[in-house]
């Protein structure tokens, strides 16, 4: 009986071994939870008349290129700490966020897809949109040489297709994805016509793994690239074209409950030492920031 | 994929019934067997074998992604087979998803009839084969019971088939994946479309279960 149960319990180590190795190689997609702001039993430094709630929890939709980098998990505790207000993130693709915010399931969005944001503005759903920061799009694709870098991204795409070569899409409606298809739009072409060509409706780090796997080419944001930690074969074989600016902005959603909050967020990121915390981010790390501010 | 009934939403739900189908299929193959070897059988670490089974009937799908995903992987010891993000990839991660889960169920309920069947198979004077053969009978219904179940699970999982099937469209984009997508994508009208097909497709599979258990149970009355 006692040889069993050491046996047992030999068995159930190991197990968890296993299971914390696997979890070892995913990433953290939540961010930490930032520290709750004091209650409000210290006094106020200068007493407001009107007393209004000064803390609380915003909602925040987001694209997933801003979780997955880690930018948020870098920035956010900093807002947390300046604010007092909590902030919940939702990392969704572009589409998604703007459909959170129609809902009024957010109260902040801060995405890039500057023909959506202008639009959204357009319907009323938020009063302006605000500058943020900036990154720029790259194509990464296998490092044999099928494709040299360059930095004329129609010729590279002409070549995708024309060459029949592997290309995963984002194909989940989010900035890059919108990105995409305006960069084969204004080609003429269709992207379909590629059979190599393949939609997976995923995240850009997930999307990336699979580009990674499949050694093929694939449009993507500059700091999830950067941040990947497995990127195999791949490289990058066009950059710096005007086409593949990308600008990120940000919106207050009308019918946020939080109006104060969200405007502290507002006001929280355009700040210049916000702006100058966004462009430390990485610099550690990667040898170059990941985001340019633009606010 | 704005239309709520086209020609790719009819693929993409002839796909998933292909692949549920199918893994459901291997499941029992191996999961029946297996059951009713394991309440016959008597060895050493019996006891260890059985809960490793429990244990792998709750096993989160992601977990069970994950693993396939890893072995298939470029780098991954049946990386050579270049199975990752293929319709086979998601029918070998549901297979070892839905084999514990039919082996378990068979196993629980052979436990707790076949002394019973036995004694009376003992005493009516039934050789081997026969006690086998009607134990398997008297199972029957729990042996439907088990495959419904792990039809269940193949129809309803989500976790493990975007991990190794990689959602493509046209390719390996099933009814779970797609209404996770068009989730993401902010389509709600058409998610919930999709969403009452597949309580459909449950609905009708519990129809075709009840019938033929029905039909089973008047055949029985001819005895």
């Amino acid at each position: 009986m006692k040889r069993n149960f050491m046996l047992y319990l030999a068995v159930f180590v190991c197990l968890i071994i296993v299971l914390s190795a696997c979890g070892g190689t995913a990433q953290p997609t939540q961010p930490a939870p930032a520290p709750v702001a004091e209650p409000a039993s210290t006094p106020e430094p200068t007493p407001d008349p009107e007393p209004e709630p000064q803390t609380g929890t915003i909602t925040l939709a987001t694209t997933t290129s801003t979780e997955d980098s880690g930018l948020l998990d870098f920035i956010l505790p900093n807002f947390t700490e300046v604010t007092g207000w909590d902030i919940r993130v939702i990392s969704v693709g572009t589409g998604a966020a703007l459909q959170l915010g129609r809902d009024g399931e957010a109260d902040v969005l801060l995405v890039h897809a500057r023909t959506e944001e202008d639009r959204f503005v357009a319907e009323g759903y938020a009063e302006r949109r605000h500058d943020v920061m900036y990154n720029d799009f790259v194509i990464v694709g296998p490092s044999d040489g099928a494709i040299a870098h360059n930095d004329d991204i129609e010729a590279t795409f002409m070549a995708i297709l024309d060459g029949n070569l592997p290309f995963v899409s984002r194909g989940d409606n989010s900035g890059t994805h919108i990105r995409e298809l305006q960069i084969w739009e204004s080609l003429n072409v269709s992207p379909e016509d590629n059979t190599n060509y393949i939609e997976v409706g995923q995240g850009m780090g997930a999307t990336l793994g699979m580009t990674v796997e499949m050694d093929a080419f694939t449009l993507t944001d500059r700091a999830t690239w950067l941040a990947y930690p497995d990127v195999g074969n791949l490289v990058i074989v066009c950059e710096g074209n005007e086409l593949l600016l990308n600008p990120y902005g940000v919106m207050v959603v009308s019918t946020t409950e939080h109006p104060v909050g969200a405007q502290a967020f507002i006001d929280w990121i355009t700040n210049p030492a916000t702006q100058q915390l966004i462009s430390t981010f990485g610099v550690a790390e990667f040898g170059q920031p990941l985001f340019f501010p633009e606010a | 994929m704005t239309q709520i009934l086209d020609a790719e939403v009819l693929a993409i739900i002839t796909l998933t019934l292909r692949m549920t189908i199918l893994s459901t299929a291997i499941s029992s193959v191996i999961g029946v067997p297996l059951g009713l070897w394991l309440d016959r059988a008597s060895f050493a670490g019996k006891r260890l074998v059985v809960m490793i089974n429990r244990t792998l009937m709750a096993s989160p799908p992601v977990v069970v992604g994950l693993v396939v995903y890893l072995i298939l992987m470029r780098n991954g010891p049946l990386g050579f087979l270049r199975l990752l993000f293929t319709f086979e990839a998601m029918v070998i991660a549901q297979v070892l998803l839905i084999t514990p889960i039919v082996c378990g169920i068979v196993y629980t309920a052979s436990q707790r009839s076949s002394e019973r069947i036995r004694v009376f198979a003992l005493t009516m004077g039934a050789d081997k084969r026969q006690t086998r053969s009607l134990q398997i009978k008297e199972l029957s219904n729990e042996i439907f019971f088990a495959v419904i179940t792990g039809y269940g699970r193949a129809m309803s999982e989500v976790g493990a088939i975007m991990i190794v099937g990689g959602n493509i469209r046209h390719h390996t984009r099933t009814m779970t994946t797609t209404l996770s997508l068009l989730r993401n994508r902010g389509e709600i009208e058409q998610a919930v479309f999709l969403g009452a097909i597949l309580m459909l497709i449950a609905f009708s599979v519990q129809m075709i279960a009840d019938f033929l258990r029905k039909r089973e149970r008047r055949a029985d009355e001819n005895f």
